[in-house]
């Protein structure tokens, strides 16, 4: 693939730096990422992979934009109320790069058609909102041999790690979900939105640097920050020999559907 | 003692500690929100009671953190 006169000036920033060049543009534009969830997360991180020229963008949510999520669901405006996530997304990468291949998914994560949708995909980013999507992504993700990155966000805090077949998983650090009754729903807990922002362009940060081969991931680490103090940390991780899937003596062995935690702002 | 709490030095009074305990004097009020790592070693969760923290340990508290999609 060679790129055209309008990609070289449309991607120039890319292509000056030494690190990318236009092999790692090329690269770039053959990529397919999978986005899970196109909320708070999931919004930036779209917008900035649509942006950079990923060639195919999925999208998987089955969710309707709410009054509520344009708070920090930067790529859902006002008019887009009572429209698929998916749909109002999509819209919005056609507008940013017609370069981008755009497919939907307008239903939620689940064991069923987990492994179908992750098939196509090099990288996938967890931009879900609830445990047992989150460890559903991970089990998924760990049998299938995709990286992904996961992410979390929580008032003005944000942690996200990066996966790669062979190193930590996030069950390794979590062994399974919290007890629903100990995770303070959205709707109590609150959160900035820019902090969302903050993680969610991370994450798509960590797809182009897995994607071009740039960089060191954030893989057996944990990047934490507190927006408070905006203090950075990574802490270091590694596999866990007890993780019950990725471990010495793995105990999952099939994806699971957990009881979807209490996280529903329309019930809030 | 002195340890290193989430990249922080700390000196605490105590002489003997378990994990169970440092949760308790750090104010974390639901324990069960939170991974522990010890020396770079993920806890299992049953051992917070038994697991001694020695002068000089490095530790983790690592918060489940939803967050995203709606």
């Amino acid at each position: 693939m060679n790129l055209t006169e309008n990609q070289i000036e449309r991607y120039s920033r890319h292509i000056i730096l030494q690190d990318i060049g236009g092999v790692g543009q090329e690269k770039i534009l053959n990529s397919k990422v999978l986005i899970i969830g196109t909320g708070g997360l999931g919004a930036p991180a779209a917008l900035y992979l649509a942006a950079a020229g990923v060639g195919t963008i999925g999208l998987v949510d089955g969710d309707v934009v709410d009054i509520s999520n344009l708070q920090r669901q930067v790529i859902h405006f006002t008019p887009d109320i009572g429209v698929l996530k998916v749909e109002s997304a999509k819209a919005k990468i056609n507008q940013i790069n017609p370069d981008v291949i755009v497919k939907t998914y307008a239903e939620f994560f689940t064991a069923d058609n987990a492994l179908v949708i992750l098939k196509d995909y090099d990288f996938v980013i967890d931009g879900t909102d609830n445990f047992p999507a989150k460890f559903l992504i991970n089990d998924a993700c760990v049998m299938a041999k995709k990286p992904f990155s996961h992410g979390g966000i929580l008032r003005f805090a944000g942690q996200t790690l990066t996966h790669t077949p062979g190193h930590a998983c996030y069950r390794c650090v979590f062994n399974s979900p919290p007890p629903a009754n100990a995770v303070p729903t959205c709707s109590q807990a609150g959160v900035l939105g820019a902090i969302a922002g903050m993680l969610g362009t991370i994450q798509a940060a960590e797809a182009l640097k897995f994607i071009t081969g740039v960089g060191e991931l954030l893989v057996d680490r944990m990047l934490i920050f507190d927006a408070k103090s905006m203090n950075f940390r990574t802490v270091k991780l590694k596999k866990n020999p007890s993780c019950p899937l990725c471990g010495d003596t793995p105990k999952i062995t099939s994806l699971i559907d957990y009881e979807q935690a209490v996280c529903d702002l329309k019930k809030g | 003692m002195k340890l290193t709490l989430n990249g922080q030095n700390e000196t605490l009074e105590n002489e003997t500690l378990t994990i169970e305990e440092l949760l308790k004097i750090k104010d974390v009020k639901m324990p069960e929100m939170v991974t522990v790592e010890h020396n770079g070693e993920i806890l299992d969760r049953a051992a917070f009671a038994t697991t001694a923290v020695k002068e000089g340990d490095t530790l983790e508290f690592l918060y489940f953190m939803g967050g995203g999609s709606h």
